[in-house]
């Protein structure tokens, strides 16, 4: 597998710097990447977040996407038919937002501290755009965290971090294919008895990288080119087969 | 094998996209339609937001059309005049349209206008080409009880100022019809991706009085030209035009239009228009019944960037 040297000797100088840590670092972590690089063959990535502790307690990490403005509508039924009413939105909602833990994380952790560092998806600071003219903010916070959930973009399920001797942990996180692009946080956080004693984030960029970014580019940017262009594919591809079909 | 889509922003299989292509080629081969009215739903149902469905679907009608509007080209089959007449009112029917999409996108209501508009007029064509359908075959059946029929009827149309002389059509009527018929169109190409050949064909033989030789011919020479026109303005200030999902419909669906044509070369008439009305009736009524039954989720979500 490409890049998993590179890990083992990442870990290895890691749990050498842990090894001599003292009690004001008890955690270093790093990420397997720090790009996700959306190709043209892209179908998702996992990511893999990989450190050491130097005492027992729980670690939770919690990937951000960039934030984002979201806009909910409800259906409603009008001489038989659903249409969308008027939008309710929220803002700073992450475009991706995903948990993991050690499996105490959740009982052990106060929600107070949770809430604080917005880990798990109850915990989420979510903006109303204009909140007095909402009605029932609760029912939209939750139809906005279904809909996030099942577009995969707010994973439900607390991945677990698997802590071997006390010392070095892992976890996975799965990025589906329809992952926003921008700029991550991923925040690594050391909790022991109900405090978070030490807290480290890390940037990961989720990028565009090749054909399909320089397509996505010049449509953005040229869009006039780029549909001359597109009538020009299909008209020639129109002609080219019947041209071969007619010899056919 | 899957693809990421750039501008759909979703990953699908190539598979998919190439047999879907085919499938909708072959039909419109068939019936010498442009097949939109399969493509854009079947497009959004297989996850691509309907934006970029639309867009790319009249992106996608333009290969198909060209390919189609040759091949009656070479029979003489197209009426230049009226087709220039046509795409006249197509330009500004597109033109309107494309805005009327960003306008309807902005206040979140395009996709149950685009799904309705698709029910009231497919299904109100289907039913109509199936009634007819339905007639002639047992006119046909009852044999001797056939009247002569007269060129074409007389009605309040031809009372209309602007005549134009349209040799090839053998007409001679006022152009703020077929003017008024390609604005239409243009509009049902920009809302709804489809080519609109099922609305614009009954609409020039019934409406119009066009002989059948020339309208699919006639038909195609407009749907080319308004489908790239829709093209280039969905690409210009929507940006929702995905010129890669575009480029695997398109190459299944034009070696499925040239199968297709040939199967429907040897179909009687009537044949390829009930089963016509039948598909186009089958995808009216799933998308009614759509739009009745209580939905999945009783919330549309929207996420836009705000950074």
């Amino acid at each position: 597998m490409k890049g998993g040297l590179g890990i083992w000797c990442a870990l290895a100088s890691l749990l050498a710097g842990v090894l001599r840590a003292d009690a004001d670092t008890p955690i270093v972590a790093d990420l397997s990447e720090h790009l996700i690089a959306v190709t043209t063959g892209f179908t998702g990535a996992d990511l893999l977040l990989f450190g050491a502790v130097n005492q027992t307690g729980d670690i939770a990490l919690v990937v951000r996407g960039p934030d984002e403005s979201v806009t909910l509508r409800r259906k409603t039924r009008m001489v038989g038919v659903w249409f969308n009413g008027t939008g309710v939105t929220f803002t700073k909602v992450p475009g991706f937002y995903a948990v993991a833990g050690t499996e105490s994380l959740m009982e052990h952790t106060p929600p107070t501290v949770l809430r604080r560092h917005q880990v798990g998806v109850d915990h989420l600071k979510l903006e109303l755009v204009d909140p007095d003219r909402v009605d029932q903010p609760v029912t939209y916070r939750q139809a906005l965290v279904g809909k996030m959930q099942e577009l995969g973009l707010f994973p439900a399920a607390v991945e677990p971090i698997t802590v071997l001797a006390d010392r070095l942990f892992r976890a996975t996180v799965r990025f589906p294919a329809n992952v926003p692009t921008g700029d991550y946080r991923v925040e690594v956080l050391f909790i022991r008895d109900g405090e978070v004693i030490s807290a480290q984030s890390t940037p990961l960029t989720v990028s565009k990288i090749g054909f399909g970014a320089d397509v996505f580019d010049f449509a953005n940017r040229q869009g006039g080119a780029y549909g001359v262009i597109a009538v020009i594919v299909a008209a020639s591809a129109g002609w080219i087969a019947s041209l071969v079909f007619r010899k056919a | 094998m899957y693809i990421y889509l750039p501008i759909a922003e979703i990953s699908v299989n190539v598979f998919v996209l190439l047999g879907l292509g085919f499938g909708v080629g072959l039909l419109s081969g068939i019936f010498g339609v442009g097949g939109g009215f399969l493509t854009t739903p079947l497009l959004i149902f297989i996850g691509v937001s309907p934006a970029v469905a639309v867009a790319t679907g009249a992106n996608q009608i333009v290969a198909s059309s060209v390919s189609g509007a040759l091949a009656q080209w070479r029979r003489k089959n197209v009426d230049v005049k009226m087709g220039l007449v046509l795409l006249s009112g197509g330009a500004i029917g597109a033109i309107g349209g494309v805005w009327l999409f960003s306008f309807l996108k902005g206040t979140g209501h395009i996709d149950v206008v685009v799904q309705l508009c698709y029910v009231i007029f497919l299904g109100g064509v289907g039913g109509l080409m199936l009634f007819e359908a339905a007639r002639t075959i047992r006119k046909r059946q009852a044999k001797g009880s056939r009247s002569a029929r007269k060129l074409h009827e007389h009605s309040w149309l031809h009372g209309l100022p602007f005549k134009v002389r349209f040799r090839h059509s053998r007409l001679y009527i006022s152009c703020l019809p077929p003017i008024a018929l390609g604005i239409f169109v243009g509009v049902l190409t920009a809302l709804m991706g489809v080519g609109g050949g099922f609305f614009l064909i009954p609409a020039m033989i019934y409406l119009l009085g066009m002989p059948t030789a020339v309208v699919v011919g006639t038909s195609l020479f407009q749907i080319t030209f308004v489908t790239a026109i829709t093209t280039f303005l969905q690409a210009y200030q929507n940006h929702t035009v995905d010129i890669v999902l575009a480029i695997l419909l398109l190459t299944g669906s034009v070696v499925g239009a040239q199968v297709g044509s040939r199967w429907g070369a040897r179909l009687a008439g009537e044949q390829v228009r009930g089963l016509l009305a039948l598909l186009v009736m089958g995808v009216a009524l799933k998308l009614a019944i759509d739009m009745i039954l209580p939905p999945d989720s009783l919330y549309a979500i929207e996420i836009g960037r705000t950074s």
